[in-house]
């Protein structure tokens, strides 16, 4: 019966990324695009991977699918003359080809992976205790692979000064986005007033509950910059302007506190990015709690846009 | 016996979906689809979480799940509201 679960699931997933791909209208495309998301979370459940699951969801189905939207909003004027576009035979046949050799390529490196998989589980295993956080996942992110996680935050900082160089010379500095406006009696505006802060205690409560269940800072902040996009689309509150100093400090003072504790750790613990091991604890919790606000104000940015309107003081 | 209820009562909210689902391929403009969707989302969901409250284990399970249905009850009533809104700017009601 799972079985037959699963092979439905599988099927619908395949069918959702060829619609995907096919589809010529780009809202349609974006569309499947998230439903594929939510459905591909799913099976990380099914797979027993909740954190994957979770972040999938989150950042996947949730950020993605809300800045493919609103790319589709900005591309609505040239689509129609994509659309009329029609690429040449030897085109096409190139991207047949380098699909399906790509494709091709993939299938042959699958068949080849070793039986059973090479597992680095027991060691994470033997290991966690000492990091003292309860979640293998968490311990995997910021103890084990921690240059990975410090990577991936600086990667996000450094796609939001890409999007911020996108602004015209005249708006640099202002705020991103349009100011939004909506009936404060009406139903967004009530939406943005109670969802908060049942958002904000979710959101912190999968940040506190990282460290020892499913959950974390990628999928409490992607909850939390979503409470205040919500707030901002209601009219409730304006978009920061990107040359306010607070903002400045809270996107990069993720990032700068987990090379801080980098440093330190080739200091006292031979290596960079080591922990001593009585502290190990402390000082992951610092590095969430710094990359917290990072992300949250990245993720919200990102959503905002280039600053669009009120340049320079 | 309570098995017996959760089982009854999951179908029934399944049931729902289905007709929900019906309902949103079926009709014929966006109104009478976010009708069916709403009503089927909300009594569907509904009734999945009273089946699933008596296999919870613990109160606190069982009032997140609560908490859940509370969520989406509010949501998909104030974004279905927004989607109407936003067809009735497009396509004036005659």
């Amino acid at each position: 019966m799972t079985a037959l679960v699963a092979l439905v699931v599988a099927l619908l997933l395949l069918w959702l990324a060829l619609w995907t791909v096919v589809a010529r209208d780009a809202f349609v495309a974006v569309a499947g695009f998230v439903v594929y998301g939510l459905l591909l979370s799913l099976v990380w459940v099914r797979l027993a991977g909740i954190d994957v699951a979770l972040t999938e969801v989150a950042i996947g189905g949730g950020l993605t699918g809300a800045l493919l939207l609103s790319a589709v909003g900005r591309l609505r004027s040239t689509e129609v003359a994509a659309w009329s576009e029609r690429s040449g035979a030897g085109t096409r046949a190139f991207a047949v080809l380098l699909s399906v050799g790509v494709t091709l390529v993939l299938v042959l490196c699958v068949l080849a992976l070793p039986d059973p998989a090479p597992t680095l589980v027991p060691q994470v295993v033997q290991n966690l205790p000492a990091t003292g956080v309860g979640n293998p996942i968490t311990g995997v992110l910021l103890a084990f692979r921690s240059l990975d996680t410090l990577l991936e935050a600086i990667v996000l900082v450094i796609a939001l000064i890409g999007v911020w160089s996108l602004a015209p010379d005249r708006f640099w500095g202002g705020r991103p986005g349009p100011r939004y406006s909506s009936d404060p009696d009406g139903n967004l505006a009530y939406l943005a007033r109670v969802l908060p802060p049942i958002g904000i205690v979710i959101g912190l409560y999968l940040f506190w509950a990282g460290a020892d269940y499913p959950g974390g800072k990628f999928q409490s902040a992607t909850i939390l910059a979503a409470m205040w996009m919500l707030v901002q689309m209601a009219g409730l509150a304006d978009a920061p302007r990107i040359d306010n100093r607070w903002v400045r400090v809270g996107i990069v003072v993720g990032p700068l506190v987990f090379v801080a504790v980098g440093l330190l750790g080739l200091w006292t613990a031979g290596a960079f990015l080591g922990y001593p091991e009585a502290f190990a604890k402390p000082l992951i919790l610092t590095i969430e709690v710094a990359l917290l606000p990072t992300l949250v104000l990245v993720l919200a940015l990102l959503m905002n846009g280039p600053p669009s309107r009120g340049g320079a003081k | 016996m309570l098995d017996a209820f959760s089982v009854v009562a999951i179908v029934a909210g399944l049931v729902f979906f289905l007709a929900g689902t019906v309902g949103l391929l079926r009709f014929p403009d966006a109104y009478t689809r976010l009708h069916a969707l709403t009503k089927a989302d909300n009594l569907g969901v509904a009734l999945v979480v009273i089946g699933l409250l008596p296999q919870m284990d613990g109160l606190l399970a069982a009032l997140k799940l609560v908490l859940v249905w509370l969520l989406v009850m509010l949501s998909s009533a104030a974004v279905s509201q927004l989607i109407a809104r936003s067809v009735r700017r497009r396509e004036p009601c005659e």
